[in-house]
């Protein structure tokens, strides 16, 4: 087991350099840093020596892979790709375009993230696997039928309208909770509801359906046939048998999520605003602050690929056919 | 002088095709290419007649051709005259726009001021307006086009709706009466049966198998919709105005073009490659495979949406820098959502890739590949002969999966500020505008509830389409 992990951390290497790789193409080459300076300077400023300053300031100022006025390691350490891209292999995210450290806004922004995160998981996990049980017991009847066909319509709505309907519905008519806003503790629970809610309901389509076709799929089984067989009512054969196995591809379904609750949601913090990753993000696609998108990037790689050997271990955990080898 | 100025007609116009629109007529092609390839292959043809004897897929099927037939209207593109000189040279117009603006120039030409209402006479807001006597007074101004021909007729606001809506009924039941008629006539020809039997077989679905009722009903509704919004969107502004008074109706309608490109063009820019590395990692393995499957998951371990948010915001930068390249906004705008495509179809080709890479490789062991190994056939011809109709199948199933989550995608994409370019019309930006407006009072929820239908007409009717589909052509896949 153990010999397994290493050996997935020793493959996620590669597959960081390339990440690393290809944000360097996107952000270094694509657009050299005198464009990225020309932008963030404004048309209005943009003079030779405004932009040199700017690039002195924000560590721009480097060849990008060579430094030939260095002599030894210098010529390689005192490029961009090294001060920005190879630094992110010790998480070093370096501070953003605006000044302020990268790492330490990631750690405080994670908690708010987390609050939201949670709750929505666990409460939706519930509802799903509820519902969808429902719909399993009442399979090939009109109830399933609805079921299934309401949750069509249920995926086909965006998500942007379950959270703006939500707002309006909730904090607009019925004035039941704050329509967007943050704070910590427990003052901070009435701002959780809706978004965990909304949430909730927009995960319901696709959740449902997925993990219905996981009931029907196990429903079938031979263990479940002579389950009934021995004269157990269908509930107990239900919750007894089909829940159990059905436990398998769901849990290890979630295990995969769970390293990104720390990403946050991008619409849902922006709309509610919450002090979260996820409008951490879209604030800097909004200010165009290039440094915060390189570093989170590559921070959803590394959760990623955290999230990859995370499966593969919870398939052995649950079901001990699997072994890794 | 005088002469010329009578002889430009709507016809006089010069072809301006922008990049997406050659695109599209290339899909277009291609889909083309496959019925009439399909046609002489019964294997081809059997899961199509199946989702076709579907009643949902089938509805769904003619609502998404509806959809598809106004977005390739909107992507035929031309200047019209503006002036035709003394010695014969036409001088066109800077504005590109389409037949299907042509077709609905009173909604694209009747702008008001600001916000109005959907069926409104007066304007959202209060201003000031000058009576006839010269007094100024604070009211609701009357809109400029919204209801003008009340005025003349002097008739009532509902009663000149009922009659507009009861011409359009009317309209369409005589349309729905001929259109059945030909329907009948045509069955009774090619079936060599008397009219009654073939009224017998539409009403009980009979050995064809075709849901003839719900191809009827169908028909029956869109021909209903077209008909009333010709009665009535070309004096009302049914869908209200948006904050520079263009008419909410018309910014609907052409955001088709754009959802219905962001769907197909995504998928047919990423196809070739998907295809072709999938395939050649699971027929060549050994290093070959090793290396494709590198690239993939490397590129699948950025989430999508950061990858897709740093390459737009590159190219935003890339062409905000050069901005001589592209002559007009509207190019621009055009070149932003190929690139749109293009950078989605990166981050979604991944799925398939290795999916087609599973099959390839349970394939390659196959005896008929086998045998043709041992026959001494060239690789590159067994791929194309052997494997490629093999694997086609969940090529096609994928790509209609991805479609409605394209389309959705885009929305959200427009939000979080790396979607199309702004000036281009899309339901991402009409949510995106009419996301502000919430907050006043009274609320103007009309281009956010408009955007709303469409796209969840779209996206449904894409969603029941692919259902129908996967089950026709893979059962095994459901379970994904």
């Amino acid at each position: 087991m153990l010999a397994y992990i290493a050996r997935r951390l020793m493959y996620a290497v590669p597959i960081l350099i390339g990440v690393n790789l290809i944000t360097f193409a996107l952000f270094f080459v694509v657009n050299t840093p005198d464009n990225i300076a020309r932008l963030q300077l404004g048309v209005k400023n943009v003079t030779p020596e405004a932009i040199q300053k700017w690039k002195a300031n924000h560590g721009y100022d480097k060849p990008l892979l060579y430094n030939e006025e260095k002599s030894g390691t210098e010529a390689l350490t005192d490029t961009i790709f090294y001060t920005k891209s190879v630094r992110l292999f010790v998480f070093d995210f370096g501070v953003s375009d605006e000044g302020r450290d990268i790492s330490h806004d990631i750690q405080q922004r994670m908690w708010p993230s987390l609050a939201i995160a949670i709750p929505s998981l666990l409460v939706g996990l519930l509802v799903n696997i509820s519902l969808s049980m429902l719909l399993a017991f009442f399979r090939g009847t009109y109830i399933d039928i609805t079921g299934v066909i309401t949750g069509v319509v249920l995926i086909s709505i965006s998500a942007l309208f379950y959270i703006i309907g939500g707002q309006y519905i909730m904090s607009k008519l019925w004035h039941l909770v704050p329509i967007s806003g943050y704070s910590e503790g427990v003052a901070g629970f009435k701002f959780l509801i809706l978004p965990v809610a909304i949430a909730v309901i927009g995960g319901i389509g696709s959740g449902t359906r997925w993990y219905r076709t996981i009931f029907l799929e196990e429903i079938n089984r031979d263990y479940v046939r002579t389950a009934r067989a021995k004269g157990l009512s269908e509930l107990r054969v239900l919750f007894r048998h089909v829940l159990k196995n059905a436990m398998i591809p769901i849990l290890t379904g979630v295990v995969v999520i769970i390293p990104f609750l720390f990403m946050g949601s991008l619409l849902t913090e922006s709309f509610f605003g919450i002090p979260g990753l996820g409008s951490y993000v879209i604030d800097a696609i909004h200010a165009q602050d290039f440094a915060i998108v390189r570093a989170m990037v590559f921070l959803g790689s590394v959760l990623y690929i955290i999230a990859l050997i995370l499966t593969d271990i919870s398939y052995t955990l649950v079901d001990p056919r699997i072994r890794l080898a | 002088m005088n002469v010329t100025e009578n002889t430009i007609a709507w016809w006089q116009l010069t072809p301006n095709i922008l990049w997406t629109d050659w695109l599209i007529y290339l899909l277009l092609i291609t889909v083309g290419g496959f019925i009439f390839y399909a046609r002489r292959h019964e294997h081809l043809c059997a899961p199509w007649r199946q989702i076709m004897r579907r009643r949902l897929a089938m509805g769904s099927c003619i609502i998404l051709l509806a959809f598809a037939v106004v977005g390739v209207l909107d992507s035929i593109h031309f200047r019209q005259a503006v002036e035709v000189k003394d010695d014969g040279a036409i001088r066109y117009s800077n504005e590109t726009i389409s037949l299907f603006d042509q077709l609905v120039l009173p909604l694209k030409n009747n702008t008001e001021k600001t916000y109005s209402s959907p069926f409104a006479t007066h304007l959202y807001a209060k201003e000031n307006v000058e009576a006839a006597d010269g007094s100024i007074s604070r009211d609701y101004p009357r809109l400029k086009h919204g209801g003008v021909h009340l005025l003349n007729s002097g008739m009532e606001k509902s009663d000149d709706i009922q009659s507009r809506v009861m011409t359009g009924i009317g309209h369409s039941a005589l349309l729905m009466l001929l259109l059945i008629a030909v329907l009948v006539i045509w069955q009774s020809k090619k079936n060599t049966q008397t009219v009654t039997a073939t009224l017998k077989v539409i009403w009980q679905g009979g050995h064809d198998g075709l849901p003839w009722k719900t191809i009827i009903v169908t028909v029956g509704a869109i021909v209903l919709l077209i008909c009333l919004s010709r009665q009535l969107a070309t004096v009302y502004h049914v869908f209200g105005t948006d904050k520079v008074g263009q008419d909410v109706f018309y910014l609907t309608l052409k955001s088709i073009r754009t959802g219905l490109v962001i769907g197909t063009l995504t998928t047919l820019i990423m196809l070739p490659f998907a295809i072709m590395l999938g395939i050649m990692a699971g027929y060549f393995r050994g290093w070959i495979d090793d290396v494709i499957q590198y690239i993939y998951t490397t590129l699948n371990s950025i989430p999508s949406v950061l990858l897709i948010v740093a390459a737009v915001l590159m190219i935003q930068v890339l062409i905000d820098n050069n901005p001589d390249v592209f002559a007009t906004l509207q190019q621009r705008a055009d070149v932003k959502l190929l690139a749109l495509c293009f950078i989605l179809g990166i981050t979604s080709w991944t799925g398939l890739c290795r999916l087609l890479r599973g099959e390839s490789l349970k394939l390659r062991e196959a005896d008929y590949i086998q045998a043709a190994q041992a026959f001494g056939v060239s690789h590159f011809k067994i791929i194309t002969r052997h494997i490629l109709p093999n694997v086609m199948h969940i090529v096609l199933i994928l790509v209609v999966l991805d479609f409605s989550g394209l389309v959705l995608a885009e929305a959200v994409l427009s939000y979080v500020g790396v979607g199309v370019d702004p000036s281009m019309i899309s339901w991402g930006n009409m949510i995106n505008g009419a996301r502000l407006e919430m907050a006043r009072e009274p609320i103007v929820w009309w281009s956010l509830m408009a955007a709303f239908v469409f796209m969840l007409l779209l996206v449904l009717t894409a969603n029941l389409f692919a259902d129908a589909v996967r089950d026709a052509f893979d059962p095994r896949l459901r379970s994904q």
